[in-house]
């Protein structure tokens, strides 16, 4: 009877926290398609703000330059941390333990320094801000994820696989290419899907980095909430959501953070 | 660095390694290393204004009271978003974990770190929709109850607190059920076959085998809480000047870079020795 009882008292534990989670970007999705410009209630729907996105050219520049930025740096924290994670490993090697406790830096270190020290670093060598700053910075950020995910699915790959590879007469490009990766490809869609959205959702490196009529769409957004709010703020706020939602959703189905079954 | 391997070995694994970390260095390490200097600059070094090396940058934080504080007030802060995730997650972690199997299982936990994935800023913004006066929570409220009710929550520290939370609360969920899981479900059984209770099993088998997860959660909500700023000018308004909100401000507005520099230096210095305090702990996660 006890048990019974705990059980439930679970179960609306958990209900309870998916609609602490959920509710309030429900509640902004939903006051995206809301007619009046101050979230009054009633409720009216009207599909006027997402026009107003359409019309906006400030907003339709900035959203296309985080896609473009996160493309970019999926592609290049992709090829480096696979690379990278080949490498950990295939070879053994002294030093190894250290290069995996530096990928930490970057995950452990809050933004704010990382952001700040980068800014201080582009200046000083003559860079300065802008999108190239913001790539640079993004790739950074996204590349120990990459590895991360990347090494975990190594983990499950059989090296004497490499080994029969090769006394069959492969050269190492041709046992990479044959064998691991296609074994390994899995990892690698998740670990692009993960730099994709540490890149589109970044805001506090990309806050520092980018230049003021150059600005990546959260920090654009930041901007204006601190102007203050309007309903076009939150149409483009729930498409970012349902991208970067999306986007998860995917590299849920290649990779098993969940653990085991 | 490799005597071990064969030459040719030895070129392939740098060849393979070298751009990631050459890229980390460039962005990370130098950066950092970047920052330490500046930290210990006079004024910046561009332009033609003179500027030496000096320690007053950091003898600012301890000459007037205002830095320490600040940054006293952002640990609390930290620890009370902490404490707040630790006590709802794990709960939560427990249930997922040992409650409810199969397909369900995965979906769930799934559902719950999914808006950890998804943009930070937008959902500190969908609070500020929710808890504003006037907003959704008051006239929901309002609404169901007989008697009025005045929440205004916004700018506040409560919702502070409560983006926070938000914003956090999937990383205790996630680290706390990768450990509850690894807990082989025969020890429980064992430890109820031989008489001892709900609250036993929990405070001998179970709480010490998944605190390594828990603390590790526990971390990764208190390090980028402690260095918050947005969250604090979204939804703290005149009461969000938090030791985050100063370093921001040095880079975006005052521009004293040199006294920002050692701020965030202090700061680091912070996070390093919450790790080292929290690292017997997670040692043990790994082994």
């Amino acid at each position: 009877m006890n048990g019974r009882v705990l059980t439930i008292a679970g179960r609306i534990w958990l209900g309870a926290i998916l609609v602490f989670l959920y509710a309030p970007i429900l509640i902004m999705a939903l006051m995206s398609f809301n007619a009046s410009p101050f979230y009054q209630l009633p409720f009216e729907f009207s599909t006027r703000w997402y026009q107003a996105l359409g019309a906006n050219a400030e907003i339709r520049e900035a959203a296309l330059r985080s896609v473009l930025i996160a493309l970019v740096t999926t592609t290049i924290a992709t090829v480096l941390g696979t690379a990278a994670s080949i490498a950990l490993f295939r070879y053994e090697f002294p030093g190894k333990r250290a290069l995996r406790i530096l990928l930490f830096p970057p995950i452990a270190i809050p933004w704010l320094i990382t952001g700040t020290a980068m800014l201080i670093f582009f200046f000083g060598i003559g860079m300065g801000r802008g999108t190239p700053a913001v790539i640079i910075g993004h790739v950074a950020l996204a590349l120990p994820y990459v590895i991360v995910v990347v090494s975990a699915r190594l983990a499950t790959f059989d090296a004497t696989l490499e080994d029969a590879a090769r006394a069959l007469g492969a050269g190492p490009w041709m046992v990479t290419r044959r064998v691991t990766l296609p074994w390994i490809a899995p990892g690698i869609i998740a670990g692009a899907l993960f730099a994709f959205a540490v890149s589109f959702d970044q805001f506090v490196v990309s806050y520092f980095l980018s230049e003021p009529g150059d600005a990546t769409l959260p920090v654009l957004i930041y901007t204006a909430i601190r102007k203050g709010f309007t309903p076009e703020i939150n149409a483009v706020s729930t498409i970012i959501i349902v991208v970067s939602m999306l986007v998860m959703l995917i590299a849920a189905r290649y990779s098993k953070f969940g653990g085991e079954r | 660095m490799s005597a071990a391997l064969a030459p040719r070995d030895r070129l392939r694994l740098l060849g393979l390694l070298t751009p990631a970390y050459l890229w980390l260095t460039v962005a990370i390490f130098l950066p950092l290393s970047a920052m330490l200097f500046f930290s210990l600059l006079s004024d910046v070094p561009f332009g033609d204004a003179p500027w030496h090396v000096t320690a007053d940058n950091y003898l600012a934080f301890f000459q007037t009271t205002t830095y320490a504080k600040l940054l006293w007030k952002s640990i609390k802060l930290g620890l009370m978003v902490t404490l707040a995730c630790v006590l709802v997650g794990y709960p939560c972690a427990y249930v997922l974990a040992k409650t409810i199997r199969g397909r369900a299982r995965e979906a769930l936990f799934l559902l719950v770190i999914l808006p950890f994935w998804s943009n930070s800023l937008v959902r500190i913004f969908s609070w500020a929709i929710v808890l504003r006066g006037n907003g959704v929570l008051e006239v929901g409220l309002n609404a169901i109850l007989p008697f009025e009710v005045d929440v205004n929550l916004m700018f506040s520290t409560p919702a502070i607190v409560i983006g926070l939370v938000h914003s956090y609360l999937p990383y205790v969920i996630l680290t706390s059920y990768l450990a509850l899981q690894a807990i082989d479900d025969s020890l429980i059984d064992a430890g109820r076959s031989m008489g001892a209770g709900k609250l036993t099993i929990l405070r001998r088998i179970v709480l010490p085998l998944s605190l390594p997860g828990l603390v590790a959660g526990a971390v990764l909500v208190f390090v980028p809480v402690v260095g918050s700023f947005m969250e604090p000018r979204i939804l703290g308004g005149r009461v969000g000047t938090y030791y985050g909100t100063v370093i921001e401000d040095q880079f975006v507005a005052v521009f004293n870079w040199p006294l920002g520099a050692a701020l965030s230096f202090i700061l680091l210095a912070v996070v390093l020795l919450i790790l080292a305090v929290a690292s017997p702990v997670l040692r043990r996660a790994q082994a």
